[in-house]
């Protein structure tokens, strides 16, 4: 069970946390006109990576903020977390 | 009975207490203190149980964890489990027990006719024979199959006895309480460090228990005693006998299985069975220890023949002599310091050693008591069928190829030692790459993934000097750095006599003529041959060869086969064994109880119940109730010998006459505050909502982006900032969730909060012709006429003192409102309501009638929002703005949502008006169609109509815009059903919606 550290609440187990998906896709604005490409890219296409990864966890049963975690797909290592609206560099 | 076996001046037993315990039905006689194959020992029994495969007698191999043969069925307490190792398990008074894989009994198992038949059954013969004619693979060979085949008989009783789980964190946790464990435990907590030492056996010691060794002037036994008492002492220590630590995780998590009952009798009140541990630790650090491995030789499943570390432990800690005639195998010193056990207890053993001039202080020792060796000596196979009888032994060239003239030297027992194999299971499982290391022939730990170091015999360190002394300095370090102290610890003075290296040599060759049966892999029943066998057929990869011949995949999980299986492979393969690798260690380390792993959440645990503030009414009402989710809702309530039917068309059909009220407090709520709520539900919902007025509802869909319908619900602004919305009831926490997620992530500039408030209030609704009425005579003070409180309308009232929220709003299609109060006032509310309402004839309905009211007006729910959906299908696209964007809307233009034909829901009714429409038929166009029948679409809810008085369901269709009149057929071949029925409009009752406008 993974150890993740809540950038609001501190270290707590994977139990506490819900799977959000890629943190990096971007939700096209509201009212742009948005090709069937970008549009199906942004619902569906996601690659299966192997290695670092940017995702979105939400603490679901602490904070209820969603939260980015860089981890490792293949070893589970988990590098940094950040805040919703922190910048990942 | 007496316990001829039994020596005086031995063992860690306490033999003032003497216990009584059946096996097979008979009662023996042991002590406290033993575990049941001791006792059966010291009562001269041997025969155990029957192989896996060819129901070969089976004996006892070991004396631990690593057991392949002495699996029993246990009974305690008028429970039975399977597959408890008979070498784990403690005696209790009134232990029982039964052999298991033989039929019908373990000195009689026609099953071991097998044995007879074996050149039928080699290697994979399970999938090369039961392979054809296919039919018979369900009626005759699957059943044959699980009838044979299997260990022991699960109960299909509910499990009466108690299991928990706990959380902890440390700082230290060391797996196992030999010599290494102790000083590592002992030096972390000198230094202050959290510390938990978990022993999987009853006792502390681990080998300082058997072995003759003198650590600072005590014997290893006592030095042992005296740091287990200080350190169950220290505050900061967690010292745990009987639990086995079977799991590496991530992130230095652990799972311990601690047996907290089973050496008893019956648990104690209060007290768990088992008790399942999740520890997350900073550094773990693993103590294994080693597992002795034995040498193959032909007939070496015989009982009787075991390790010779086994028949030491049974001697050293149980009293038990394991034989009185001992043959004692080796190639290596540890075969000696058995044999020296023997001799000091008056038995006189004979040793063959392997080895052609070995040296040593050990051998010295065993020369100097008389001990009868025999150099350059093997044995080729063990004779007797139920016992051994007598051993074939041969003298065997340097070159281990040639055996010298056979000959039979009697003896009741053959301890057998192949030198030590490190326990490095759990260092495998936390993802450590193993390297395999010469002078042992054994794989270690390498490079560390996570916070893991791996000591003493597990580390392939045979000496106790080099083991404590690394083990205290890895105990210091580790904890210094977690709480930087730094306590001086005096390393013991360590006396123990020096070994000589072991002979790389495991397999002894058959003699010309022979064909006996070579063992690797005792409990799966896998022989030399039968590899032989899987790379003649060309296996190649090791995972492969395991799975072929399931070498390595019982219960013991290869604990004493898979080093000398990589032997053979490497042997026939020519390749280094480090090349052939060995299979992956995977948790558990040993089996664990199903029980321990769900622990409370069973039954009524296994998900919380949640109950409304009326649920008492309800229940002194004969209410029946339905799991809606993790809530208890009434389903109906029962007036005399109703039932179900008959109870919601007469709930249903007073809500169309009269009044009914049911309790809504299940549906979920979410309080929208802000400045910018109303711009958030434009985005979320489908439809507009910028200019919702203060005390206006409004109905909205949500969808995921994906464009199917996510949930559906009213939401009600209160006032200014504050709007109310109330989800599905399965749906609540997902939307939250939902809500949460384009807040925090996608529009963190809307200045808005969400938060559920489905606790916070109950509801009722009610609904039906005289609700108006009723609602007047609660709320005397508040205009509720239909211009006071229009359809879609909200108010704020005075319940008899209670402050109240009013929403004109409808699911059945009646004249309807829904009351919310606080909570705790709910029950309240609804007296009121149940009182005041007497006049009108009001009565509660449930959830089926709700459900009836619902489906017969064409209202979509759970079963038509299915996460299949779109607004068209559920005839809601009239919801769906085009003047504005919200979350979905892209990807409603995809060609299948805009498709002409796309799916639509419709009404159907049966043509006889008689036959109700199973949910989930499928409607077809021909009902004698060959089979797959195309299918056109599926019953999605049914309902007898109060209204019409006959069947009405609803249904999605293809096209089912233009099928409005056809006739077609609702299939249901699970029960067995075909019925004609009619394609109708889903607004079954009022389709112009009057009546909640009325």
């Amino acid at each position: 069970m993974l150890y993740i550290n809540c950038p609001h609440c501190g270290m707590r187990s994977q139990n506490e946390f819900s799977y959000g998906g890629d943190a990096s896709v971007k939700r096209p604005e509201l009212n742009k006109e948005v090709s069937d490409q970008e549009w199906d890219n942004f619902v569906y296409n996601r690659k299966s990576l192997r290695g670092k990864h940017l995702e979105l966890w939400q603490h679901i049963s602490g904070c209820r903020q969603w939260i980015k975690v860089e981890r490792d797909t293949a070893t589970h290592e988990i590098f940094r977390t950040f805040k919703a609206d922190e910048e990942v560099a | 009975m007496t316990q001829a076996f039994r020596i005086e001046n031995s063992g860690l037993i306490n033999r003032d207490k003497k216990l009584s315990f059946k096996f097979n039905g008979k009662t023996y006689f042991g002590y406290e203190g033993d575990t049941l194959a001791s006792a059966l020992l010291a009562n001269g029994v041997h025969l155990v149980g029957r192989s896996f495969k060819y129901h070969r007698p089976r004996g006892f191999f070991g004396a631990g964890v690593d057991e392949p043969y002495a699996v029993v069925q246990l009974y305690r307490n008028g429970e039975t489990e399977p597959n408890i190792k008979a070498t784990e398990q403690e005696l209790f008074e009134g232990l029982e027990a039964k052999s298991v894989n033989c039929w019908p009994s373990v000195n009689f198992d026609i099953g071991a006719i097998n044995n007879f038949l074996r050149i039928f059954l080699p290697a994979g013969f399970y999938y090369k024979t039961f392979m054809w004619p296919k039919s018979f693979w369900y009626r005759i060979y699957e059943p044959f199959i699980r009838k044979a085949a299997g260990l022991g008989v699960a109960s299909i009783k509910h499990d009466k006895e108690r299991y928990e789980h706990k959380y902890e964190y440390c700082d230290l946790l060391i797996a196992g309480s030999g010599p290494s464990g102790l000083a590592s435990a002992y030096a972390a907590a000198k230094n202050g460090a959290k510390v938990i030492l978990a022993e999987d056996k009853p006792r502390f010691g681990g080998s300082l228990l058997t072995s003759d060794v003198n650590i600072g002037n005590q014997s290893g036994k006592d030095w042992a005693e005296g740091i287990i008492a200080e350190l169950k002492t220290m505050p900061n220590v967690v010292v745990k006998n009987r639990s086995q630590i079977f799991g590496y995780y991530d992130h230095n998590m652990l799972v311990m299985s601690e047996k907290v009952s089973d050496h008893l009798p019956t648990t104690k009140k209060y007290h768990p069975n088992k008790r399942l541990w999740y520890i997350r630790a900073k550094e773990v650090l693993i103590s294994s220890g080693s597992i002795e491995r034995p040498i193959v030789f032909g007939n070496n499943d015989t009982p009787g023949v075991m390790l010779s570390s086994a028949a030491k432990e049974y001697l050293k800690v149980y009293g038990v002599l394991v034989g009185r005639k001992p043959l004692v195998f080796t190639n290596n010193d540890s075969g000696y310091e058995t044999a020296i056990e023997f001799k000091k207890h008056g038995v006189d053993p004979v040793v063959l050693d392997s080895r052609k001039n070995p040296e040593s202080e050990i051998i010295d020792e065993a020369k100097n008591l008389g001990i009868n060796i025999k150099n350059s000596y093997v044995v080729v196979a063990a004779q007797g069928y139920k016992k051994v009888k007598s051993a074939d032994i041969a003298s065997i060239s340097e070159d281990k190829k040639q055996l010298g003239k056979i000959e039979n030297i009697e003896c009741d027992c053959i301890c057998v030692s192949g030198f030590w194999t490190p326990t490095i299971h759990l260092a495998s499982q936390s993802g450590n790459k193993t390297k395999f290391k010469e002078e042992i022939d054994a794989f270690i730990p390498g490079q560390s993934k996570q916070n893991e170091i791996t000591l003493g015999a597990a580390n392939g360190v045979f000496t106790l000097e080099e083991t404590l002394k690394t083990s205290f300095k890895a105990g210091s370090e580790l904890s210094k750095k977690i709480t930087e102290n730094d306590n001086e610890i005096s390393i013991p003075n360590v006396v123990e006599k020096k070994s000589s290296q072991h002979d790389k040599f495991w397999c002894v060759p058959l003699p010309k003529g022979k064909n006996y049966k070579r063992f690797l892999d005792f409990q799966n029943d896998v022989a030399v041959s039968d590899i032989e066998i899987a790379l003649r057929e060309g296996y190649r990869s090791i995972e492969h060869v395991k799975r072929y011949t399931t070498l390595g995949m019982a219960t013991d999980q290869g604990k004493t086969s898979n080093l000398n299986g990589l032997q053979l492979v490497s042997e026939i393969e020519n390749k280094v064994v480090p090349a052939v690798g060995h299979t992956t260690f995977r948790p558990p380390y040993t089996p664990v109880s199903i029980g321990a792993i769900v622990g409370r959440e069973v039954g009524k645990h296994s998900k919380p119940t949640r109950k409304s503030p009326m649920h008492s009414w309800h229940e002194k009402n004969n209410a029946v109730f339905v799991d809606a989710g993790v809530w208890l809702r009434p389903r109906y309530y029962k007036r005399g010998n109703e039932n179900l039917f008959e109870a919601s068309k007469r709930e249903a059909k007073n809500v169309r006459t009269n009044v009914g009220v049911c309790d809504v407090t299940t549906l979920g709520k979410i309080d929208v505050k802000g400045p910018d709520a109303a711009e958030l539900l434009n985005r979320v919902y489908t439809n507009a909502w910028l200019k919702l007025p203060v005390g206006k509802a409004r109905y909205g869909v949500m969808l995921r982006e994906d464009g199917i319908v996510m949930d559906d619900g009213t939401t009600t602004r209160i006032s200014e900032n504050h709007y109310h919305m109330t989800t599905t009831t399965a749906q609540a926490a997902n939307v939250l969730s939902h809500l949460e997620y384009y807040l925090q992530l996608v529009w963190p500039e809307l200045n808005v909060n969400v938060v559920s408030t489905t606790e916070q209030w109950a509801g009722a609704a009610i609904a039906g012709p005289k609700s108006r009425d009723l609602l007047q005579k609660l709320f005397p003070n508040s205009d509720v006429s239909n211009e006071g409180l229009p359809f879609m309308g909200y108010m704020e009232g005075d319940l008899f003192g209670v402050k109240a929220r009013i929403f004109r709003i409808s699911f059945s299609g009646e004249l309807a409102y829904e009351v919310n109060v606080e909570s705790d006032y709910g029950n309240f509310m609804w007296e009121k309501i149940m009182e005041v309402g007497k006049e009108f004839n009001i009565q509660p309905y449930g959830t089926e009638a709700l459900s009836t009211l619902r489906i017969e007006m064409g209202h979509v729910a759970g079963s038509e929002l299915d996460g299949r959906t779109i607004p068209f299908d559920n005839a809601l696209e009239g919801l769906v703005s085009k003047k504005k964007d919200f979350i979905g809307k892209r990807s409603l233009q995809r060609s299948a949502f805009i498709a002409e034909d796309r799916q639509r829901i419709v009404g159907v009714v049966p043509l006889d008006k008689q036959t109700s429409i199973p949910e989930g038929s499928h409607l077809v166009k021909d009902d004698k169609a060959p089979l797959p029948n195309p299918k056109l679409g599926h019953i999605s809810a049914s309902c007898w109509s109060v209204e019409y008085d006959n069947p009405f369901s609803l249904a999605i269709l293809k096209d089912g815009k233009n099928m409005i009149g056809q006739k077609l057929f609702a299939m249901s071949p699970l029960k067995n059903k075909v019925i004609p029925v009619e394609i109708v409009s889903s607004h079954y009752v009022d389709p112009k919606g009057e009546r909640v406008r009325s």
